[in-house]
């Protein structure tokens, strides 16, 4: 009896809920319900009938996202809807909209936004032998909430015309006096920043990350800058020697200009590895159609999206077993930090904080 | 008769009321945050008193006074230019010089930054004829930032005090000529004071969206009250702490609104019905100065800009001209156009109403419901955008509406947004009709509706038609709002311009900020047009 409830209640959840947001406390139930049986529906291949669009919101832009929705809904005609935006009005707008909201799936461009979306308690999580097969346990949630679906490298970058690759080793060594005036920094507030210093305050401790934040800021050529373009520029113009990029930006400016005179240097090989963020997604707790939303997230993870998302960004793919483009395979292989990302959401307001004290701005 | 008439009063009082109410809702929503205050908020406040309170502070005092001085210079000697002097060309700065008013302020600084850093063509051109070690001024400072506001900016003082100029008239300032002031004078004791509600109101306008700016400054790196509530919120992830730091930004602001209006409460500047241009005939090098100086402005403000977006269009080809760029195009005018015409509706309706006949009590609340419903504009985007938000989630939850992700919804949120770039107009318009107009009418036996249809529309026009092209224009630029309230599919052109730079990618954001500028020529044109109509 309770089994042929909860039958029909998953199929009205994803009938009736797909395109309407009606709410009565049936048809929430309906949700919760359809969500955890959403990993086993898929898996069964005796998927229920998937109706009305999948729903994103997503702070990963429009172009970087559209070809590949496109490319899902060939394949499996579930079209997909998205809404794009900032991540903290988006998480907002998610947590206010509560049962009510349209969106099926939450997708971001770092850890830290997904982390505190699943600490608010906004996504559900979905077990999927798929994702757990293809997305290494280090890029997802212990809680399975939230999936890394491709890959940033952060790591050092130095002018090719002035530096000796032989003397650099670790972000920490860049605190090193030998660097005086020649470092340059994106500003503390990029979350890219943000998340590499919480690893740090993890790895290293709150003391030793909190010197060698301030030995950065001694170091520092000039101010801080606004994007990793403009410091790759900066290395390339002779404004500074090295400084700490994700590895696309310099992608997208060998592009354009393959001689220009900065190179990647992949840090922490011989200690902890290469800080990575990720770009992900997760269910939403209230999702409408959270069968749909799963089937979209495991075929994030095969093999053609996962190339698409290095041919689109010049990102890594999360699926090891995916090889990145050409330029991005020219960088040379490197060993990642197997710290789960997660680190980097749980000590994010650690490292702000942190990084205030040591006056980077 | 009387009877009818006083219903109609609380009927148009009532309509003031709960269109206040519904802009005021998103900053009650913000202020309620400080009713949360956990050990999580301590910690953060503690934290901030602690590193960078004061250099906030000090920071954002001294971008206020930086770009409230440029904007007033640039804003008060061109309108002077333009209206009453007469010099080769001035026809035509005229209307060139409202143009910056459609580059938005964070392209601004992108293109200068770009421009004028390390890696820009001017220092490497610098240190290819002078050395690796040739000296330049450090543009990534206060200087900088000041400087780009104050360019993007002035338009604002410089519409409103134009408008205020142009309906000064001959008389004054001939009596004043005739009296023995010279041209400096004449300046100074009369068109300034006379002016200075329009002057002040735009001046308003200018440091509300300086305190509220989040992109140019983030451009430039340079810390102020606005860098810290959203470093609070996307950095600490605490809403809370970021909606309490704004709530201290609108105190700030409504007292010092409130000590300005106070300072120049007994005087009263009306016009005096004289509506030929008085003008100074430049000669020689005067009028060659004039005409250079406007056209540096227009260079820097406009030209430079527009040219380098172009430059990045041409390279970055036209691949985003798809299909669907029509509809950008579309959805951007048809949401300026409407949220432009109900934001001068209710700014039209809050400023008469202000003026009805009344108890003491009654003119003070809505004195001071309007003032707070004008302090939306000083607030942050993102954080107002979330408050009007949570307004609406919290409508469709108790009364089981649609409204979140409608145009409804976004319509009322620019509105909310831009209300006060409506009301400064509006109501310095009114500052210059004479009361003893509006009593003649009265004893005419004119209601509230005839008074609106027949003296305030028609007196006011041109300053309706300068509100509307001003929230036009801001609205299609806007983006914090429009990203987070949007219904499914409605991209505007600002939305496409975020969409590319939120990851740097300049080339990509030209062509439609290109198109955003280019329509936005639109109705500056118009309203230049029918400025120069006589009323």
């Amino acid at each position: 009896m309770k089994r042929a409830i909860h039958i029909t209640s998953v199929f009205l959840g994803l009938t009736l809920l797909a395109g309407c947001s009606d709410n009565t406390s049936q048809q929430a139930e309906a949700t919760t319900s359809a969500s955890s049986h959403a990993a086993q529906a898929v898996q069964d291949d005796k998927t229920p009938e998937l109706h009305g669009p999948v729903v994103v919101y997503s702070s990963r832009q429009e172009h970087l996202i559209k070809p590949l929705f496109d490319r899902f809904t060939e394949e499996t005609g579930i079209e997909v809807q998205y809404q794009t935006g900032e991540d903290g009005p988006l998480i907002a707008r998610l947590q206010a909209e509560g049962e009510q909201t349209f969106a099926d799936i939450l997708y971001t461009v770092d850890v830290g936004n997904l982390w505190s979306a699943a600490n608010k308690g906004l996504l559900a999580p979905l077990n999927s032998p798929v994702l757990e097969l293809d997305i290494p346990a280090h890029l997802r949630d212990p809680e399975n909430r939230w999936f890394g679906l491709s890959v940033r490298a952060r790591t050092i970058v130095y002018s090719t015309e002035r530096v000796d690759p032989s003397e650099l080793s670790t972000y920490a060594a860049l605190a090193d006096p030998k660097w005086h005036g020649r470092l340059c920094l994106r500003t503390s507030r990029k979350v890219y920043n943000m998340s590499l210093v919480a690893t740090m305050i993890e790895r290293l401790g709150a003391e030793e990350t909190q010197r060698i934040v301030e030995g950065w800021v001694d170091n520092l050529a000039t101010r801080v800058f606004s994007s990793d373009t403009l410091l790759i520029e900066a290395i390339a113009a002779g404004q500074c020697d090295v400084g700490i990029v994700n590895t696309y930006y310099l992608g997208q400016l060998q592009q354009e200009n393959p001689a220009i005179p900065a190179a990647l240097f992949w840090a922490n090989q011989d200690t902890s590895g290469v800080h990575v963020n990720i770009s992900g997604a997760g269910i939403t707790r209230h999702a409408k159609n959270p069968a749909a939303a799963a089937k979209l997230i495991e075929w994030l993870s095969t093999e053609e999206p996962q190339q698409m998302f290095s041919e689109l960004n010049l990102e890594y793919p999360a699926n090891p077993a995916i090889a990145p483009v050409a330029l991005v395979a020219s960088w040379g292989e490197f060993r990642q930090d197997d710290l789960n990302v997660e680190t980097a959401g749980r000590l994010q307001a650690e490292a702000v904080m942190l990084m205030d004290r040591a006056d980077y701005r | 008769m009387s009877r009818a008439i006083h219903t109609q009063g609380w009927f148009w009082r009532g309509l003031a009321f709960i269109a206040a109410a519904i802009v005021i809702f998103p900053l009650l929503i913000i202020l309620s945050q400080w009713g949360i205050v956990g050990t999580g908020e301590q910690q953060i406040w503690q934290h901030l008193i602690d590193t960078k309170l004061d250099r906030l502070a000090l920071n954002t005092l001294w971008l206020v006074l930086g770009v409230g001085s440029g904007v007033i210079l640039l804003g008060v000697s061109l309108a002077w230019l333009t209206t009453i002097c007469e010099f080769p060309g001035r026809r035509f700065f005229e209307w060139a010089l409202m143009l910056p008013l459609a580059i938005p302020g964070y392209v601004m600084a992108f293109v200068f930054l770009g421009l004028m850093n390390y890696a820009g063509p001017i220092q490497r051109f610098v240190r290819l004829e002078f050395g690796q070690d040739a000296w330049f001024p450090d543009v990534q400072g206060a200087g900088g930032v000041i400087i780009i506001l104050s360019l993007v900016l002035y338009p604002y003082v410089y519409m409103l005090a134009r408008a205020a100029f142009l309906n000064q008239g001959r008389r004054l300032l001939d009596a004043g000529r005739l009296l023995g002031l010279n041209r400096r004078q004449a300046f100074f004791r009369i068109a300034i004071p006379v002016a200075r509600p329009a002057i002040v109101a735009g001046l308003a306008l200018a440091l509300m969206e300086t305190l509220a700016d989040f992109g140019a400054v983030s451009v430039f790196n340079y810390d102020t009250f606005t860098t810290a509530i959203y470093n609070a919120w996307y950095g600490l992830f605490n809403l809370t702490v970021a909606a309490q730091l704004a709530s201290l930004l609108l105190l700030f602001v409504g007292v010092t609104l409130v000590l300005e209006k106070q300072s120049r409460d007994r005087a009263r500047y009306t016009q005096d019905g004289a509506q030929n241009r008085s003008t100074y005939h430049l000669q020689g090098s005067t009028a060659l100065g004039a005409a250079v100086f406007c056209s540096l402005i227009l260079i820097m403000a406009f030209l430079i800009p527009l040219g380098q977006l172009l430059v990045w269009m041409l390279e970055a080809g036209f691949g985003e001209l798809d299909a669907r760029y029509m509809g950008f195009l579309g959805h951007t005018l048809s949401l300026g156009a409407m949220a432009g015409l109900l934001a001068v509706s209710i700014a039209m309706l809050l400023a008469f109403v202000r003026r009805q006949p009344g108890s003491i009590l009654a003119r003070r609340w809505a004195d001071l419901s309007i003032r707070t419903a004008t302090l939306g504009y000083a607030l942050p985007g993102s954080v107002l955008a979330v408050g009007i938000m949570l307004g609406f989630t919290l409508l469709d939850r108790s009364l089981g509406t649609l409204l979140t992700g409608s145009v409804i919804a976004l319509v009322v949120a620019y509105c909310c947004r831009f209300l006060a770039v409506a009301y400064a107009p509006v109501e310095s318009g009114l500052e210059q009709v004479k009361p003893s107009l509006i009593d003649a009418a009265r004893l005419l036996g004119a209601g509230p509706g005839r008074l609106l249809r027949s003296i305030y529309i028609p007196l006011l026009r041109p300053g309706l038609i300068t509100a509307f092209t001003i929230v036009l224009v801001d609205v299609m630029k806007e983006m914090p709002a429009t990203l987070i309230m949007r219904p499914f599919g409605w991209d505007t052109l600002a939305v496409r311009i975020y969409t590319m730079t939120a990851e740097g990618q300049w080339e990509r954001a030209a062509l439609p900020a290109v198109t955003l500028i280019l329509i936005g020529l639109v109705p500056v044109y118009l309203l230049i047009r029918s400025a120069r109509r006589p009323v």
